[in-house]
Order: structure tokens, then sequence, then C-alpha cells
């Protein structure tokens, strides 16, 4: 379980998480909404404790996060797998290399035990064949799927999706739509995604929250939020540039 | 100045901690040794040959006056050894090896690779620095050496085609004049300039945060680090002079 209370983050004046509560309940899939700027990536971040924040409390699975040293957070983040926005695939390393990257890095695996669990894990995101080439001979998409790959081969306990369809086509969207669910069906594991693409994030999650200003003004199932009179979720739900949400707000 | 001060000591202060916590896996070190020592062997070449020719030129130039060119071997292998072959190495591998490794390092930070790694549970000072501290530390004595080893080749060069002095002779005259204590003090330099150009080109490595920003840490570290070889070859040659 991820349990955030009362989080505040700023980068030297600018304050860019306010507060936050949120919890993300085990085995769920959470879905992290907000503008562009409004600070998804950063929550995303204090809550791998990438970054700490200046007040407030970040919980993993009951433990206080934002106590831990550097050393004792390593062994927290082995729970996590993330697919970043850009892939963030090593670009000095190959598919297999890049994939197989946490098992040589933390277990005693021998090279051909990790070979054939990245063949294996590859095939699971649809991918074949591709084990020996560089991030940089891959589509977008493609990409993204060893991202994936790559952040589920180790069978985490929660998984970070931050941006997982921006940039590619939409075929391509939908191959990884699918890629999640099946993902979540098949090893139960507590998904938090993060997109602005509201049609992905609202058929992949089980419960949602809005960011905005550095705030959560919404937290809830998709029931709530079809029922939400917020007048600024309705505004974000449209699309609309007409509404109580201003520039200056992001 | 100060905060950059402060925070490169910090981080030199990281390096050494993690040089200590973990096992090292050496493949990534050798890794790092091909491509910061043996890529630049063909340049620290090239660029040692001529030196020595220029010093033999230059110092011959001087000695004509007394007649005594003779001993451009002794003078052009000091002027190597002690103080030119190292001084020169590290400009070179800091202009090739460490403004690569500052763009290595910038680009892997804004394309969130860096995050990646920490995210994997991989300290990247531990995983991207410290190989390329130890590469830097084992590479610079060895191609201060080899740099040394050309420039003197150099220097015969013109000992034996201008003033036709006898390749034995150029060669006793030069290995007479150097005393332990100069090769050492070039290997020590060396090593401590190899640690140079390793704080600087990586910590510079870790500063950007767009892509605009990785040319401006690229020419920083050149710069600093080219400052601090000179500074520290001033402070290295006074300490040596007095022991």
């Amino acid at each position: 379980m991820v349990k955030l209370e009362n989080v505040y983050k700023s980068f030297g004046e600018k304050p860019v998480l306010e507060g936050i509560n949120l919890t993300v309940n085990r085995g769920e899939t959470f879905l992290l909404i907000g503008r562009s700027g409004a600070g998804k990536t950063v929550l995303l971040k204090n809550i791998l404790g990438l970054l700490r924040p200046n007040s407030g409390r970040v919980f993993i699975d009951n433990v206080d996060i934002t106590q831990l040293d550097d050393m004792e957070l390593e062994k927290i983040r082995l729970q996590f797998g993330l697919v970043f926005q850009s892939g963030a695939l090593f670009d000095f390393l190959t598919i297999a290399e890049n994939v197989g990257f946490f098992l040589s890095q933390h277990t005693k695996m021998k090279k051909p035990e990790i070979r054939q669990k990245v063949t294996e894990t590859l095939a699971l995101v649809g991918l074949e064949g591709i084990e020996d080439k560089y991030p940089y001979e891959l589509s977008g998409g493609m990409r993204k799927r060893v991202a994936i790959a790559r952040a589920v081969i180790y069978n985490p306990k929660i998984i970070i999706y931050d941006e997982p369809t921006t940039g590619i086509d939409p075929i391509a969207i939908d191959k990884i739509v699918s890629l999640i669910e099946d993902l979540h069906k098949r090893l139960q594991i507590t998904s938090i995604i993060v997109t602005h693409d509201l049609e992905v994030g609202l058929k992949l999650a089980d419960r949602l929250a809005f960011l905005l200003g550095g705030k959560i003004i919404f937290e809830g199932n998709k029931d709530d939020l079809n029922r939400t009179q917020d007048s600024r979720v309705i505004q974000f739900m449209k699309g609309s540039s007409a509404g109580p949400i201003r520039e200056m707000e992001v | 100045m100060a905060q950059y001060t402060g925070s490169l000591l910090m981080f030199i202060g990281d390096i050494f901690r993690w040089l200590f916590i973990k096992k090292r896996n050496f493949k990534s070190v050798m890794r790092e040794i091909a491509f910061i020592g043996v890529d630049s062997m063909l340049l620290a070449s090239v660029i040692a040959f001529f030196i020595g020719i220029i010093i033999a030129f230059q110092t011959a130039y001087q000695l004509k006056q007394l007649s005594s060119e003779i001993y451009i071997a002794s003078l052009v292998g000091l002027s190597l050894v002690r103080e030119l072959g190292p001084v020169i190495t590290a400009l070179i591998v800091a202009a090739r090896s460490g403004a690569s490794i500052t763009a290595g390092i910038g680009s892997m930070k804004i394309s969130e690779q860096v995050d990646a790694l920490e995210a994997f549970a991989v300290n990247p000072i531990d995983y991207l620095v410290v190989p390329k501290f130890l590469a830097l530390l084992l590479c610079m004595p060895l191609l201060v050496l080899y740099a040394d080893f050309l420039g003197i080749l150099g220097g015969y060069l013109v000992g034996a085609l201008k003033f036709g002095i006898p390749m034995h002779f150029y060669f006793r005259l030069t290995f007479d004049s150097i005393k332990i204590k100069d090769l050492m003090t070039g290997l020590i330099k060396g090593v401590c300039f190899g640690g140079v150009i390793a704080f600087i080109s990586c910590y510079e490595g870790f500063r950007p945060f767009s892509s605009t920003d990785v040319s401006k840490s690229v020419t920083n570290s050149v710069v600093r680090s080219f400052l601090l070889i000179v500074i520290f070859d001033c402070i290295l040659t006074a300490v040596f002079y007095f022991l």
C-alpha cells in the first residue's frame, strides 16, 4: 500500500506539491491525472524516494520512507517497477541487457538464465528477436514495451507508469493499454498510472485522483467522477479551455 | 564559488564512500579503461611525439650558444618525464575523455536514465562514476609513461637527424639524467590529474537540467579540468622540488 500524508515539495521558491494526501490500495490500478506541469512526475518521484518532500510523510507498506537513508531507500525501491515517460532505456546497453538489468544487478542469476528470462518477458510484451538490438534501433512504441518488460521482469509489488502512451501512434497505444490490462490481470500488481490520455486512463483505472495547483482536488472511483459537481474536474474531463482552471493555476 | 566547491567536495566524498562500500565489477572498469586509455593512445602518441621534437629544437636553439647541443637528450627527457608528459597527457584526456564523460552522464541525466538507475536501486555514483574514477587513476600513469617514451623518441629524431647523435648515446644520456624520483614525480602527477579529471567531468555531468545545459557543462568540465590541472601541477612541482 502507498500512502502520502500532507506532502509538501517545492523547488526553490516555487511550490509544486502543497499538502498531498493520497492512498493507493494493494492490487488496485490507480490513475493520477492533471495538467502538464501540475507536479504529477514530482509526486511519483516522492513515492519512489527519488525526491524527498520538504515536509509530510510517504508510507510504503507502512514504512515511512522519508525517514530512511539512501541505502534503506534502495531496498524499498526493489519493490517498485517504473516505466518512465521517455522509456529511459539505457542507450549504451542492448535490449537484452536493459531488460535484464535489474536481475544482473540484484540477483545471482547466471547470464544464460537472465537471457532466458529476458526472452520470456519480451514475449510477454509482444516483442521477439530484438534482444541484441540497441534502443535507438526501435520505434517509440517498441521502446515503451521494452521499458514495461524491464519494469516487470522481477515481479515488483508496485508498478508506476509515467505517461505510458505519450508520443506513440494509436495502434501502439492500443497495444500498450492491452498489455497493461493483461499484466495487471496476470500478475496482480498494484499499478499507478500518470497520463494525460483520459480515455486510456479511465479504461485502466479502478480509482483516480486529480492534481491541480499542487493539491489533490478529486479522489474517487469512476462513479464518483461521473457524479462530481466540481467545475474544475468537469472542465478538465471535457477538455474545455473555458472554465475555472486558468493558465496561472498550472 | 563556495557552494560549487562544497558541493564538489561532497560529491568526491560520495565517490570514496561508494568505492569502499561495494564489491566492484571489474568488467565495467575494463570497459572504461578501453575507452579512456586505449582510445586516447593515438592522440597522445601524435601530440607527445611532436612535443618531443619541439622541445628538442627549442633546447638545441639555446644550447647552440654554448655549443652543447648534445645535452638536448637530458633536457628533453627530464622536461618530458617530470613536467610535460603528465601535463600534456592530462590535457589530452581532459579534452577528449573528460568532455565525453560529462556529455555522456549529462545526456543520461536529461533523458531520465540516471533516475532509472536510482529507480532500479542502483546508485548512479557507484555504477557510473566509480568505474570511470578507477579507470582514470589506472590509465593516467600508463599514458604518461607512453607519452614520455614517444616524446623522447621525437627528441631523438631531432638529435639523430639534425645533430647526428648516435642512438645508443642519445638514450644513454637520456636515461642517465632521469632518476627514479623524476619518474615517480611524473607518475604521481598523472594519478592526481586522473583524479581531477574524474571528479570534474563526472560532477559536471550530473549538473545539467536540459539539453542546452549539457553543452555548458561540457565546456565547464574542460575549462575547469584544465585550470585545476595547471594549479595542481604548480603545487606538485613545488612540493617535489623541495622533497
